[in-house]
C-alpha cells in the first residue's frame, strides 16, 4: 500500500429507523431513551411465541418515492432509498448536475460512485407475501404463476437494492450488496470504506436496510428461542446486558452514509461527521448460532480495526454494542471488548441502541454506525433502555437508561452474528488530537 | 494486487469435478435438458441446466446436510474440491485463510418446504434450521466452521456478477494481510418458487429443445436456460503459494474492474459504455492491452438486446486490434447460473488456458454481426495467454477479470 494511505470520512448520515422520523427524530428518540418495541402490528402475533417488534410506521409515498417505485420494490429497498435521500442531502453532494457552473464543486465524478448496501434477509417480506398468493397459504407445492408479481425476479436476488441506488444517484463506480446475516451494515459500510481507501472510488453510498418483520422470520427465531417472549411488556422487553434478558426483539430500519474521501470532502468545504479509521471483520468458525464466552475473535477484529488508525486501546471512550439481548452475545461481547481494551474497559462508555430500536439484522450495523456518527460529533452517549439488573458477567459502563454527555475522540461499533461472523469499524473525531 | 489461482472446485451441470467439467465442454455435451422433480411447463419453460450427478451424501456429513439447503451442499462440496486441488490444509494460523463467496437467492429448496409449513400448518411446522439455512450467508458460514477459516469472510451479491465480484473483493482482502481466500459461489434455484421468481423476469426461453434454448450470439437467441452449480476457487497472495510450495498455479488474477449501468432497475443502459469502462479497468489493472489478449469469455446472456450491448462493448475496446479477439460463451452449455456462473467461467478460462483449447459457444450456427470480434463456434486449438472473463449482473452490474496463464515474475 502507498504510503499516502487515501482516508475516508463520513460526510452525510441518513436514518429510517423505528419510534421516529429521520436521522434527527432517530437521534432524539434514542437520547430521550425512549423505545420503539411493541406488540407486533403488521400481522396477528398470536400464535408466535415471540409477539414484539420494532415496527417503522414507513409510508414511502409520503417520504418521496413514487408508486412505481413502491410497486417493484420490497420495504427494504423503500427504506434504503429513503435514507440515501437523507444522506445525500445531507452530504450537500449534488448528484446528477454535471461538472459546470456553481455546482460543480459538489457534483462528483459519477464514475467514481460506489454503492454498498447491507442486507441480512433482502426482499423477504416481498417473497413471503408473494408466496402466499401464489402457492395459496400453502395448499400447493406447484406455485400458481397466475397469482405472481412480475417483479419477481427483482425480490429474489438482493442486489436490486444497489440497483436501485446506483440508478437512483446516478453512481457507476462499483456496487454491490453485501449479505453476512446480522453483520451485514458493518461490513458494507467496511467495505464501502475499503473502495475509497483502495482508490475505486471517491465516494460510496454505503448503509444497510432490513425488514424482516414478517411470519416466516419470526418462526425460525421462534423455534431456537433466539427472540424474546416478554409478550405482556413489549416496551421493557429488549434488555441487552441486564440480567433480566431474554433474546432479542425484533426490529426493522436502515441506515445510509455517504462517505467520501477526507481530500475530496475538504475541497467542497464539507462538513465531518468522523473519520472511518478502521475495519476489520473475522469468523469464529465455530457454530452457526452459537458464541463461545471468550470473545476471541471479536477482540481479534477490534484490535485489527483499531491497529489500522494506528489507535491505542486507551483512546477509545465509547462503544456501541452489538447488545442483542441474548444471554449469549451480551456475555460473549462483554469478554471481547475486556480482551481488547484491556484495563481500558474499565473506563469505557458502551451501550446497545437494540434496547430501544431492536434487532433489524443485517440494517442494525449501519443504524448503530450513524448513532455512533452522531455520538462523536455531538459528545452525547446514547443509553442502554430497559437496564436495571447487573449480570455479573456483563460488568461494564452499559450508560443505563440516561444518554450521557461526554466528548468522545474514538469511538468503536460492533456487531456478530449467524454464521460466526465478527465485525468492528471505529470511527474518529475530526477534532481528534494525534502526535 | 496479483493473486494466483491454486485450486479448483466445480459443481456444475457439466460434472462434478474440475476434469469431469472440461472432458464435458470438450466434447460437447449438453448438461441443459428437461427438468427433473416436477413439470414446469406452467412456468413456460422446460430445460434447464441440473447438476445431475451430484450426489450431497458423497459430500457433505448428515448431520450438516439436514441443517443446509441444496446451494450449500455444492458450496461445501466445491469448497473441499478446491482445497484438494490446491492440496490445501488450514495452517496454523486460523486468521490466514478467509471465505469469501458470491451468494445470488439463498436457500431456495429449504426455505420454500418451511414457508410451506408455516402457512400449511402454522409456526410450530417451522423447524430450527430455517435461521440458517436460506440466508445469503449460509454456505460462506458453513464453509468457514466446517474447515476452521477464521478470516476476514464475506458475501457479495450481484446476480451473475458475483462470481467475479468475489475475486475482486478478495483482493481487497489480501491486500490486507489475509494470505489465502476461497471465491466464487453455487447457486440453486431449480425448486417452483425460485423458477416462478426467475421465470418473471422475460428473459426466459421457451424452446423445448437443448438446441434451441440458449443460444448467446446467434441470430436465434431467444432468452436464457436456467442451470444450477458453480465454482469455487483457492486464490493466493504470491508469496505465500511459493512458501507452502503450492503444487500448482492455475493462472493468475491479474487484473479487476467493475461499473454500475445505473440506468434503469431492468433494462441495460443502451449505449454499453459503462461495460466497457469496466473491461478497460481491468486490463488497466493488469497493466495489459487489448491487443496482449487472447480470448474473452464472454457473459453470453442470450437475449438480442443483452447480446448486441455486449458485442458493442467488447468492440469498443478491443475494435482496434489487428485481429479480432476470440470471444466465446461457455456457459451456453450449462445454462446461466447466476453467482456461479462467472465464477465457473473462471474456472473454464484456466482450463483452456491450460491446455490451449478453446472451447466454442453451444449451437452457434447462424452468428450476429459483429465487427472485431471472431465469435467461436467450434472448439479450436490456441495458446492462450491472457483471457479477460466478463459477467454481467441484472439491473446493471457489470464486472472483469484478466487472468494470465503465467504470473508476472514468476520466472524471475
Amino acid at each position: 500500500m502507498s504510503a499516502e494511505r487515501r482516508r475516508v470520512v463520513v460526510t452525510g448520515i441518513g436514518v429510517v429507523a423505528p419510534g421516529s422520523m429521520g436521522r434527527e427524530g432517530f437521534w432524539e428518540m434514542i437520547t430521550a431513551g425512549r423505545t420503539a418495541t411493541r406488540r407486533i402490528s403488521f400481522f396477528d402475533p398470536a400464535r408466535f411465541r415471540s409477539q414484539v417488534a420494532a415496527e417503522v410506521d414507513f409510508d414511502g409515498r409520503k417520504l418521496g418515492l413514487t408508486a412505481q417505485e413502491v410497486h417493484r420494490n420490497d420495504r427494504f429497498v423503500q427504506m434504503a432509498l429513503v435514507a440515501a435521500d437523507e444522506a445525500v442531502a445531507d452530504s450537500g453532494l449534488r448528484f446528477g448536475v454535471g461538472g459546470t457552473g456553481s455546482d460543480a464543486v459538489d457534483a462528483p465524478d459519477p464514475d467514481r460512485v460506489g454503492v454498498t448496501l447491507g442486507t441480512a434477509v433482502g426482499a423477504t417480506m416481498r417473497l413471503e407475501q408473494e408466496y402466499v398468493s401464489v402457492s395459496d397459504a400453502g395448499k400447493h407445492w406447484l406455485v400458481d404463476p397466475r397469482y405472481a408479481s412480475r417483479f419477481l425476479a427483482h425480490a429474489l436476488v438482493p442486489s436490486c437494492g444497489a440497483t436501485e441506488l446506483a440508478v437512483r444517484f446516478g453512481a457507476h463506480g462499483p456496487a454491490t450488496v453485501v449479505s453476512t446475516g446480522c453483520t451485514s451494515g458493518i461490513d458494507s459500510v467496511g467495505y464501502g470504506s475499503q473502495l475509497v481507501e483502495d482508490g475505486d472510488a471517491d465516494v460510496v453510498i454505503a448503509g444497510a436496510s432490513d425488514a424482516p418483520i414478517s411470519p416466516i422470520s419470526m418462526a425460525c427465531f421462534d423455534t431456537i428461542r433466539a427472540t424474546t417472549d416478554s409478550n405482556d411488556d413489549p416496551e421493557h422487553a429488549s434488555k441487552p446486558f441486564d440480567a433480566r434478558r431474554n433474546g432479542f426483539v425484533m426490529g426493522e430500519g436502515a441506515a445510509v452514509l455517504v462517505l467520501e474521501e477526507l481530500e475530496h470532502a475538504r475541497r467542497r468545504g464539507a462538513e465531518v461527521y468522523c473519520e472511518v479509521t478502521g475495519y476489520a471483520s473475522r469468523c469464529n468458525a465455530f457454530h452457526m448460532t452459537g458464541l463461545k464466552p471468550d470473545g476471541t475473535e471479536m477482540a481479534e477484529a477490534i484490535d485489527q480495526a483499531l491497529d489500522q488508525g494506528r489507535i491505542d486501546p486507551a483512546e477509545v471512550g465509547y462503544v456501541n454494542a452489538h447488545g442483542s439481548g441474548t444471554k449469549q452475545n451480551d456475555r460473549h461481547e462483554t469478554a471481547a471488548v475486556h480482551k481488547s481494551l484491556g484495563s481500558a474497559a474499565d473506563r469505557v462508555a458502551m451501550s446497545s441502541i437494540k434496547s430501544m430500536v431492536g434487532h433489524s439484522l443485517g440494517a442494525i450495523g449501519s443504524i448503530e454506525i450513524a448513532a455512533t456518527a452522531l455520538a462523536v460529533q455531538r459528545g452525547v452517549l446514547p443509553p442502554t433502555a430497559n437496564y436495571e439488573v447487573p449480570d455479573p458477567e456483563c460488568d461494564l459502563d452499559y450508560v443505563p437508561k440516561v444518554a450521557r454527555e461526554q466528548k468522545v475522540d474514538v469511538a468503536l461499533s460492533v456487531g456478530s452474528g449467524f454464521g460466526g461472523f465478527q465485525s468492528a469499524i471505529v470511527l474518529a473525531s475530526p477534532t481528534r488530537r494525534t502526535e | 494486487m496479483s493473486l494466483l489461482v491454486t485450486g479448483l472446485g466445480v459443481v456444475a451441470p457439466t460434472g462434478v469435478g474440475v476434469e469431469a467439467h472440461w472432458e464435458s465442454l470438450l466434447r460437447g455435451e449438453h448438461a441443459i435438458g428437461p427438468i427433473e422433480g416436477f413439470d414446469p411447463s406452467v412456468y413456460g419453460i422446460s430445460l434447464a441446466g441440473q447438476v445431475r450427478g451430484f450426489d450431497p451424501d458423497e459430500h457433505v456429513a448428515p448431520q450438516l446436510k439436514v441443517q443446509t439447503d441444496r446451494w450449500t451442499w455444492m458450496s461445501l462440496a466445491a469448497a473441499t474440491l478446491a482445497a484438494e486441488d490446491a492440496d490445501y490444509t488450514a495452517p496454523e494460523d486460523v486468521y490466514a485463510t478467509s471465505v469469501f463467496l458470491a451468494s445470488g437467492s439463498g436457500g431456495n429448496e429449504f426455505s420454500q418446504h418451511e414457508i410451506q409449513g408455516l402457512w400449511a400448518r402454522g409456526p410450530k411446522a417451522v423447524g430450527a434450521y430455517q435461521s440458517i439455512a436460506w440466508f445469503y450467508a449460509a454456505s460462506t458460514g458453513q464453509v468457514s466452521i466446517r474447515d476452521g477459516y477464521k478470516g476476514p469472510s464475506g458475501v457479495v451479491v450481484s446476480e451473475g456478477a458475483g462470481g467475479l465480484d468475489s475475486i475482486g473483493w478478495a483482493r481487497r482482502v489480501a491486500r490486507r494481510g489475509t494470505p489465502a481466500v476461497l471465491v466464487g459461489g453455487t447457486e440453486a434455484g431449480m425448486c417452483p418458487y425460485a423458477l416462478l421468481c426467475q421465470a418473471t423476469s422475460g428473459r426466459l426461453s421457451t424452446a423445448t429443445r437443448p438446441e434451441e434454448a440458449y443460444l448467446p450470439f446467434d441470430r436465434r437467441a431467444n432468452g436464457h436456460v436456467v442451470g444450477e452449480g458453480g465454482a469455487i476457487l483457492l486464490v493466493e497472495e504470491p508469496g505465500a503459494a511459493r512458501a507452502r510450495g503450492a503444487r500448482r498455479v492455475w493462472g493468475e488474477v491479474a487484473g479487476y474492474g467493475a461499473t454500475h449501468d445505473a440506468h434503469h432497475h431492468e433494462d441495460p443502459a443502451p449505449d454499453a459504455a459503462q461495460y466497457a469502462r469496466a473491461i478497460r479497468l481491468a486490463l488497466a489493472d493488469a497493466g495489459v492491452s487489448p491487443d496482449e489478449v487472447d480470448l474473452v469469455v464472454a457473459d453470453g446472456a442470450g437475449t438480442p438486446e443483452l447480446d448486441a450491448l455486449e458485442l458493442a462493448a467488447i468492440g469498443a475496446v478491443f475494435g482496434g486490434r489487428r485481429t479480432p479477439v476470440p470471444v466465446t460463451a461457455p456457459s451456453s452449455w450449462t445454462g446461466r447460473l447466476m453467482a456461479g456462473g462467472s465464477a465457473l467461467n473462471v474456472a473454464t478460462a484456466l482450463l483452456a488456458m491450460r491446455d490451449g483449447i478453446v472451447p466454442g459457444t453451444a449451437h452457434l450456427q447462424e452468428p450476429v454481426g459483429a465487427p472485431g470480434v471472431d465469435l467461436v463456434q467450434a472448439t479450436r486449438v490456441q495458446e492462450l495467454r491472457t483471457v479477460v472473463v466478463l459477467a454481467r449482473g441484472a439491473g446493471g452490474f457489470n464486472s472483469s477479470l484478466v487472468l494470465r496463464r503465467d504470473p508476472a515474475g514468476a520466472t524471475a
